[in-house]
């Protein structure tokens, strides 16, 4: 029902290191692809129906085949390592445990783009991750992966390890190019997109962490086997990432397609004297789903079926205890302080939200303020450069939808019903909070 | 946010010419030097503890900008500090799912413990206590960072005890990262220029680690490949106790509160 793949020399000694790394198999894939022409490794990820891991499911192979190669500028591939997405939490333990299955996978996507250039750009936030990368692209390069003619192929490569300072809004791919070159971080409008005119203006290819990562293993074994995992247009394992009120929270590699009810299955279950109220299929992002959800196959067509998005698969599981309002209060907070501020619906939009939702929150509204959230939100999504603001107001119109009831009763109540501290870990642990 | 005035420079700056060289060496990394902005203001802040007017002029020459470019740079991104950060930069984790599990309350405790605002500094210059946006760790929630390092599975009471050992000089370690350094010595790695220590520290915690263990005990597998392009077999690098499965307190419904150390898998 597991298929590690990616995460399956986790538990082996120093498995970031070099040795270890290779020890299982690595940079194996590498010496495959240097045999191969370039072009033949844009198929074979092409056909083995990869799609991007960082939440919009592009196909990943079709991304690189935009990417012309009669253009004389250089070409360069960017790492979108950003993890900022709230739930998403994927990326930065495969990065602690496993850097070298992510650097083996940029040296065989830039040899297949044909870029000499490569930069992995991680969020500042995370120093250890860090570390473990500059570790790892150092051993790679002592190696003789990195550098000039590798491996005797002609084929040179430079790797930049880059870290963020801080801003949600870089995880966007044109953002991240803005801030890659040292500006502000803020959306580009498209097109042209990265693929013609990207960082420096040159042709650029950025995909997410698990993307890349995810090509050494379908070198090494083939296109067909990695389409032999996943649904029909979902394929390949991937990462679901468990959190929030479940009995052993953590990352659970399966095929596509899987299912919240079978994955709270292996995971223990909704933690103990406790029922699923809602959850997140793919960070704060996509649109909050219920128990009604449980048999939804999580892939990109399953999800999208629902009404939601399977976004980064960050499955946020918030049980009966937890307050819809509050919830959806905090996540408009985060969105309002993170929008960069280009675009004015945005912009201005998270704020009003953020105020109409305080009040609400406090049990000052009523109904017709809920009118005015949804109305809101209709003047938000759709109008701005990036799908920051589609974001934004996807927690607000489901839990309206899903959970009207409890906003209603924050007016009957005048204020939360619930208890903050009935939702805490150690809500039962004696603490003296 | 804080009251406090800080003067908008000092007159005093530690930039000297090593720092403008290292400077140089961060822009020629890069084809194009501007994109080593970011790392040349974690640099600054390594230096001088926060974003100084001579550090953005710094910046401004080794790039050919001007302040005002580089200023509108270091003031869109959180991690630049206008005020000085202490010793040990404490962030709480108070985004949705964080918060409803603890780190609201963690939050309040240690306002109240440190007796200081968000964003603000405890007075003897050792802590500056932040809220945090989702840091990417919601598996180990609530979470705590300290100089950006993780603190998982936090409560008040854990959380009270890190700042005082912090406050105290007692040696602290991340449960999946290093000895805790200095907020500076942080920065100065993020700039780029590494300290060493990667080699600290486990592969990951039990969350990261749990869908691999239930699947060694199930002997779950992805299929296998068709090509020879991997080693057919990895050569034995974990004991044979390890390799049969997850250890019994692991196994589904006997949840284990402790990491121990005599596991094999367990990296030091």
């Amino acid at each position: 029902m597991l298929t590690p793949v990616l995460s399956d020399n986790w538990d082996q000694i120093r498995s970031w290191q070099l040795a270890s790394y290779q020890r299982s198999g690595g940079y194996e894939a590498l010496k495959t692809a240097l045999r191969m022409q370039p072009a033949d490794v844009v198929t074979a990820v092409k056909d083995s129906g990869l799609r991007g891991r960082g939440g919009a499911g592009f196909p990943t192979g079709m991304k690189w085949s935009f990417i012309p190669q009669d253009n004389p500028k250089p070409k360069y591939l960017v790492v979108n390592a950003d993890e900022s997405e709230p739930g998403t939490c994927k990326d930065i333990p495969l990065m602690l445990a496993s850097p070298h299955t992510l650097v083996e996978g940029v040296i065989i996507s830039a040899y297949a783009i044909r870029a000499n250039t490569a930069f992995i750009y991680v969020r500042g936030e995370v120093l250890h991750v860090v570390r473990r990368l500059q570790q790892a692209v150092a051993e790679a390069r002592a190696a003789g992966f990195i550098g000039v003619d590798i491996l005797g192929s002609g084929y040179d490569l430079d790797v930049i390890v880059h870290a963020g300072a801080g801003a949600y809004i870089c995880g966007e791919e044109t953002a991240l190019l803005d801030s890659l070159e040292g500006r502000r971080g803020q959306p580009r409008l498209r097109p042209p997109f990265p693929a013609v005119a990207g960082l420096y203006g040159c042709p650029t290819v950025i995909n997410n962490v698990e993307s890349i990562a995810s090509v050494p293993s379908i070198i090494a074994n083939g296109p067909d086997w990695f389409a032999s995992m996943g649904t029909e247009k979902s394929k390949g394992p991937t990462i679901y990432s468990l959190s929030g009120h479940v009995t052993r929270p953590g990352q659970y590699e399966a095929p596509m397609g899987i299912t919240l009810r079978e994955l709270l299955d292996l995971a223990g279950g909704v933690r103990e004297g406790h029922t699923l109220k809602f959850w997140t299929p793919g960070g704060s992002s996509t649109p909050l789903l219920t128990a009604d959800h449980l048999d939804v196959p999580l892939d990109y067509e399953g999800v999208s079926g629902a009404g939601s998005l399977l976004g980064t698969k960050a499955l946020q599981i918030f049980d009966e205890t937890v307050c819809p309002v509050r919830a959806t209060l905090r996540w408009t907070e985060f969105y309002k302080h993170e929008s960069c501020g280009k675009c004015t619906p945005c912009r201005e939009g998270t704020w009003w939200l953020v105020q109409i939702l305080e009040r609400l929150e406090a049990g000052q509204g009523g109904e017709e303020d809920l009118e005015t959230l949804l109305d809101l939100s209709d003047n938000i999504t759709g109008r701005s450069f990036c799908a920051l603001a589609d974001g934004a107001t996807a927690p607000i119109t489901s839990s309206i939808q899903h959970f009207k009831d409890d906003y209603i009763a924050h007016f009957t109540n005048g204020g939360c019903p619930f208890d903050p501290m009935a939702s805490t870990v150690f809500a039962t642990a004696g603490a003296s909070a | 946010m804080s009251d406090t005035t800080v003067p908008y420079s000092t007159g005093e700056t530690k930039l000297g010419d090593t720092t403008l060289a290292e400077m140089r060496e961060l822009a020629a990394r890069y084809p194009v030097g501007r994109s080593a902005l970011l790392p040349m203001l974690h640099l600054v802040q390594s230096v001088e503890g926060r974003i100084t007017p001579e550090g953005i002029e710094a910046c401004a020459d080794v790039l050919g900008l001007t302040g005002a470019e580089v200023s509108a740079v270091a003031t869109f991104y959180t991690m630049y500090k206008r005020r000085p950060v202490g010793d040990y930069h404490v962030g709480v984790c108070t985004n949705t799912l964080c918060a409803v599990m603890g780190g609201d309350l963690i939050f309040e405790r240690l306002k109240q413990h440190l007796d200081v605002g968000n964003d603000e500094t405890t007075e003897d210059g050792k802590i500056t206590l932040e809220h945090l946006e989702c840091n990417a760790a919601c598996d180990y929630a609530p979470v705590m960072m300290v100089n950006w390092e993780f603190f998982d599975d936090m409560t008040p009471e854990s959380a009270t005890q890190l700042v005082d050992d912090l406050r105290e000089g007692t040696e602290v370690k991340s449960p999946r990262g290093a000895t805790i350094c200095t907020w500076r010595e942080a920065e100065r790695v993020l700039a780029g220029f590494p300290d060493g220590r990667a080699d600290e520290g486990p592969t990951g915690g039990k969350a990261t680690l749990a869908g691999l263990r239930l699947a060694r005990e199930r002997n779950w597998k992805a299929p296998q490949g068709n090509h020879s392009g991997r080693a057919p077999e990895p050569e034995q690098t974990v004991s044979p106790d390890a390799a049969s499965g997850p250890r019994p307190e692991d196994q589904p419904g006997k949840e284990s509160q402790t990491v121990h150390t005599d596991d094999a898998r367990k990296e030091d």
